[in-house]
């Protein structure tokens, strides 16, 4: 299902932010957070380095050619991976294209 | 297990709910206030607000809610987001939307607001200004909304649903879109305090609960990734209550305009309690130590059947305001749950509801006499 998903996600398409979200460190709990209307999620590890790439320039191709040449893994697993996590994020309203 | 360990177990609270004040332009029937208003006069200062606000940074608050009333009466509502910004906590102005002028809004984005939840009582503006007590509100909140997008804030739409608005919901969702909101929320009316007062005058059938149902999720399939919509199933037709606050004391502090600290803001209905005041306590204290927000905490006080059951960490046994205000105990098992000793007092509420409805009784704060409470409503039937 990821997959399928992650295969009608154009690579040239820009994620950012939702108006009104923001990903931020919290000292309390020492985690990475992101906080949205009503909502709080605590992205794992793997998913905070892929949302500190989410700048409203980077393209999802940038994003996970940034992250192969750092893990030096195949780009292709990364871009599955990547996509969806953010089009789960997407349907839960913490990204946008 | 000493003390000292049973502290440290308490997680940091999530959010923290600001009602600033409960003066209100609006008198809608199911308001979430208690019956006994606060007056200006008792209102915190905006210096103490101040404080509790950076205590609560410091205790790991993440969100704050200013509501109330109307939060936009309080005056100094910009300096107080602008210190939780400042803290970087995550600020969300919960408003009725009817005095959320041009400068009023650009005075709160510049201090660093979210997000703006507006209150809908509909989407046809006669029916929404009788269920608000307040001709040409529904025109002012559609004209804050818009403001709301043109400051590039982020907007909730928030529907409280019930017998008389129930039909329109796929209209609302409509709305929603057209006004730019990334959230909606459909909620149906909760039935303690005012909206237990109101409840003959507001239960929908089960067929009205199965429509809306459907068209909310009909809206979801069609707006996913595009709007989220949250859902607040009505207790009265549901298996299963609802984890009140996502469990007492576990999520949330509520304070009063006076500056009482609650686990939520229904509590102060509940008899026998004596809850802290921000004026006397550090936040810090109350939530870790005071004996009213460790009263229901956790699983340890529950009863059958829900010490045992296998939901008792999802539902965290309903809701203690609604136990109390339909058995006369907070401790009992909410009669929301269909395996709850008392599930009869919801079925025969649902039974009982009138073909024709009774008026409305509006939130007043000449009619909050000490005598109508909720359970004197039940009893008089």
């Amino acid at each position: 299902m990821n997959q399928a998903r992650s295969a009608v996600l154009d690579s040239t398409a820009v994620p950012r932010f939702g108006v009104g979200v923001r990903f931020r460190y919290d000292q309390t709990r020492a985690a990475w957070v992101l906080l949205a209307p009503e909502r709080m999620f605590v992205p794992d590890a793997q998913a905070v380095e892929v949302l500190k790439l989410v700048d409203g320039s980077r393209s999802l191709a940038a994003i996970v050619d940034s992250l192969a040449a750092r893990y030096a893994a195949p780009a292709e697993v990364i871009a599955a991976d990547v996509a969806a996590l953010l089009q789960n994020l997407s349907e839960k309203g913490a990204i946008r294209w | 297990m000493s003390p000292m360990n049973a502290q440290s177990q308490i997680e940091p609270p999530l959010g923290l709910i600001l009602e600033l004040t409960h003066r209100c332009p609006l008198q809608c029937p199911y308001c979430s206030n208690p019956l006994a208003l606060e007056r200006a006069h008792d209102e915190l200062p905006a210096a103490i607000w101040l404080d509790v606000l950076d205590q609560a940074a410091a205790l790991g608050v993440m969100q704050v809610h200013f509501s109330g009333g109307e939060p936009t009466a309080y005056q100094a509502l910009p300096r107080l987001v602008a210190r939780a910004a400042h803290r970087g906590m995550y600020t969300n102005l919960i408003t009725s939307g009817v005095t959320l002028d041009r400068a009023r809004l650009a005075r709160l984005a510049e201090a660093g607001l979210d997000h703006v939840q507006i209150s809908f009582q509909d989407v046809q503006p006669d029916s929404a200004d009788r269920i608000a007590g307040y001709a040409g509100a529904h025109a002012r909140k559609l004209a804050a909304a818009a403001r709301v997008r043109e400051a590039g804030l982020a907007l909730t739409l928030n529907f409280v649903v019930h017998r008389h608005n129930a039909q329109r919901v796929p209209r609302m969702i409509e709305l929603g879109e057209e006004l730019g909101a990334g959230r909606i929320e459909i909620a149906h009316v909760q039935y303690y305090g005012w909206g237990l007062i109101n409840r003959a005058a507001l239960l929908p059938t089960r067929a009205q609960l199965d429509a809306v149902t459907a068209a909310v999720e009909a809206g979801r399939a069609r707006l996913k990734g595009k709007l989220v919509i949250d859902y607040v199933v009505p207790d009265y037709y549901a298996r299963r209550p609802k984890a009140c606050m996502g469990g007492w004391a576990r999520r949330f502090i509520n304070v009063s305009p006076a500056g009482r600290a609650l686990p939520c803001h229904a509590a102060e209905t509940l008899p026998g309690f004596e809850f802290p005041s921000v004026r006397d306590r550090s936040l810090a204290e109350i939530w870790q130590r005071d004996p009213a927000f460790a009263r229901f905490r956790g699983t340890e006080w529950m009863p059958e059947p829900c010490r045992s059951c296998e939901r008792r960490e999802t539902d965290w046994g309903g809701c203690r305001c609604q136990a109390f205000a339909l058995t006369g105990d907070a401790a009992r098992t909410d009669p929301a749950c269909a395996l709850a000793p008392d599930h009869e007092l919801i079925l025969a509420a649902v039974a009982e509801r009138p073909a024709t409805p009774p008026a409305f009784v509006y939130r007043r704060m000449e009619r909050a006499q000490p005598s109508r409470t909720a359970s004197a409503v039940i009893t008089s039937k």
